[in-house]
C-alpha cells in the first residue's frame, strides 16, 4: 500500500483523486467508465467461471473447482431453502449472482489502494475507483432491481386488487387509507435504500480508511526509485512505513470480514423481502 | 458522488448476469448434485445389499459345509459297516469252508474206516479158521461153520 503514486504529493489532492470517477458524458447521462467497467469485468469473470464449472461439472468425483462452486451454490441454496417458501426457479441463482458478485466487488477492496489507478496511469487513465461498490450507482442498481422484483412478484402473487389491499387497508383499516399507503410506501422504499446504502457505507468507509492509512507514506513518493529510497533512510519515514504496514494489514485482515458479510446481509435481505413479496399478509 | 446513468447500466448488467445464472450456471451445477446424490444412495445401497447377500451366501455356505460334513460321516459310517459285513461275511465263509473240509475228512475217514472194516470182515473168517487148524492140528472145512464164522464176522 505505499504510495507509489506521482503527481502532487498534496493530501487534500491524494484524496480527492482518489474519490473521483472516471466520467463519461454529461449530466444525468454520466456514466462512471470504472466501476462499469469493473462490475462487468467481475461479473463476467464470475458467470465465465461458474460457466466452466457447470460445463464440466459431472456427477462423478468433482475437480477442486467444481467442489469449490458447489460449496458456494449449496450455501446459496440451503439460505434460500431456509428462508424462501414459495417456489420461483429466478431466486435462488439471483441470490447466488448477488452474493457473488457483490463479494467480487468488494474483494476490489483488498487490492493495494494505489495498485491499478497507477498502473491506468502509466496507461493514460487519469481517474480510476476500482471498487464498484463504493459507487452509489452500482449499489442503487442491484438494490432497485431487487425492489421491482418485489413489486412484481406481490402483483403477481396476490393480484392487483390483493397488493392493493396490501398497500391501502393495512395496518389500520379501511378509514386510514392515506395514511395507511403512505406508511406502506416508507417501508416499502426503506428496503432499496437501506440495501444500498448499506453496502456502499461500508465499503465506502472501508475504501476510506485504505486511502487514509496510504497517507503515512505520501509525501515519501518521488520521480525516481533512488531518490524514493533516499527519502526512506531516516527513521521517522521507517516509522511511518512500519505504522502504514502494520495498520493497513490489520485492516485489511478485518476488511475479508467486512466484504463477506456485506455480500452475505446484501443477499440474505433480497432473499427475505422477496420471501414477503411472496406471502400474502 | 451523485445518480447518473451508471445506474441504468448496472440495472441492465445485473439483470443480464442473473439471467445468464438462471439459465447456464444454477440448474446445471444443481443437476449435477442432485445426480451425485442419488448416486450416493444407490451406491450405499448396493453396498447395504451387497452386504446383505455375502452374509445370505455366508450362511448358505454354513449350511452346505454342514451337509457336507454330514453326508461325509454317512459315508464313513456306512464303510465301516460295510468293512464289518465284509469281515463277518468273510468270516462266515471261512466257517462254513473249515466246516465243509471238516464234514469231507471226516466222511472220508468213515469211509475208509467202513472200508477196512469191510476188509477185514472178509479176511476174519479165513484168519478164524487158519486159528482153529492151529489149533485142532486138523483142517477144517470152512464151509460147515460158514454160519458160525458169518455171525463173527458180523460182530467186528
Amino acid at each position: 500500500m505505499a504510495a507509489e503514486r506521482h503527481g502532487p504529493a498534496n493530501t487534500t489532492d491524494y484524496i480527492v483523486h482518489h474519490l473521483t470517477n472516471l466520467q463519461a458524458g454529461e449530466g444525468f447521462w454520466t456514466v462512471h467508465v470504472d466501476s462499469v467497467f469493473y462490475a462487468v469485468a467481475l461479473g463476467v469473470l464470475f458467470c465465465g467461471s461458474f460457466y466452466m464449472a457447470a460445463r464440466k461439472a459431472t456427477a462423478g468425483v468433482p475437480g477442486s473447482w467444481q467442489n469449490f462452486v458447489e460449496l458456494i451454490v449449496e450455501f446459496v441454496d440451503e439460505q434460500v431453502r431456509d428462508s424462501f417458501h414459495g417456489s420461483s426457479k429466478l431466486i435462488a441463482p439471483l441470490a447466488l449472482t448477488i452474493f457473488c458478485w457483490i463479494f467480487l466487488m468488494n474483494f476490489m477492496d483488498l487490492v493495494p489502494v494505489d495498485l491499478l489507478p497507477f498502473l491506468g496511469e502509466q496507461v493514460g487513465v487519469n481517474y480510476m475507483k476500482v471498487v464498484p461498490t463504493t459507487d452509489l450507482n452500482i449499489t442503487f442498481g442491484m438494490s432497485i432491481t431487487v425492489f421491482m422484483l418485489m413489486l412484481f412478484y406481490s402483483i403477481k402473487i396476490k393480484g392487483i386488487k390483493g397488493f392493493a389491499e396490501e398497500m391501502f387497508l393495512h395496518p389500520f383499516g379501511k378509514w386510514m387509507m392515506p395514511f395507511n399507503f403512505l406508511l406502506k410506501v416508507v417501508e416499502e422504499v426503506a428496503k432499496p435504500i437501506s440495501l444500498a446504502l448499506r453496502l456502499f457505507g461500508n465499503l465506502y468507509a472501508g475504501e476510506l480508511i485504505f486511502i487514509l492509512l496510504a497517507l503515512f507514506t505520501l509525501g515519501l513518493g518521488a520521480e525516481t526509485a533512488a531518490e524514493t529510497l533516499a527519502n526512506f533512510a531516516n527513521a521517522g519515514a521507517i516509522a511511518q512505513f512500519f505504522t502504514q504496514l502494520i495498520l493497513g494489514l490489520g485492516w485489511a485482515i478485518f476488511h475479508i470480514l467486512i466484504i463477506t458479510l456485506q455480500a452475505f446481509i446484501f443477499m440474505m435481505l433480497t432473499i427475505v423481502y422477496l420471501s414477503m413479496a411472496h406471502e400474502a399478509h | 458522488m451523485s445518480i447518473n446513468a451508471t445506474l441504468l447500466v448496472q440495472i441492465l448488467v445485473f439483470g443480464l448476469l442473473v439471467w445468464f445464472t438462471m439459465k447456464f450456471v444454477w440448474p446445471i451445477i444443481l443437476e449435477a448434485m442432485a445426480e451425485r446424490e442419488q448416486r450416493i444412495a444407490d451406491g450405499l445401497a448396493a453396498a447395504e445389499k451387497g452386504q446383505a447377500d455375502l452374509n445370505n451366501a455366508k450362511s448358505q455356505a454354513d449350511g452346505i459345509i454342514a451337509e457336507a460334513r454330514e453326508k461325509a460321516r454317512e459315508i464313513v459310517d456306512g464303510a465301516n459297516a460295510r468293512a464289518g459285513d465284509i469281515v463277518d461275511e468273510g468270516r462266515s465263509e471261512g466257517e462254513r469252508e473249515r466246516q465243509r473240509q471238516l464234514d469231507s475228512a471226516q466222511a472220508e475217514i468213515e469211509q475208509e474206516v467202513s472200508r477196512v472194516r469191510d476188509q477185514l470182515r472178509a479176511e476174519v473168517a479165513s484168519i478164524a479158521v487158519a486159528g482153529a487148524e492151529r489149533l485142532l492140528g486138523k483142517e477144517i472145512d470152512a464151509n460147515t461153520h460158514r454160519q458160525l464164522l458169518d455171525s463173527l464176522a458180523a460182530e467186528l
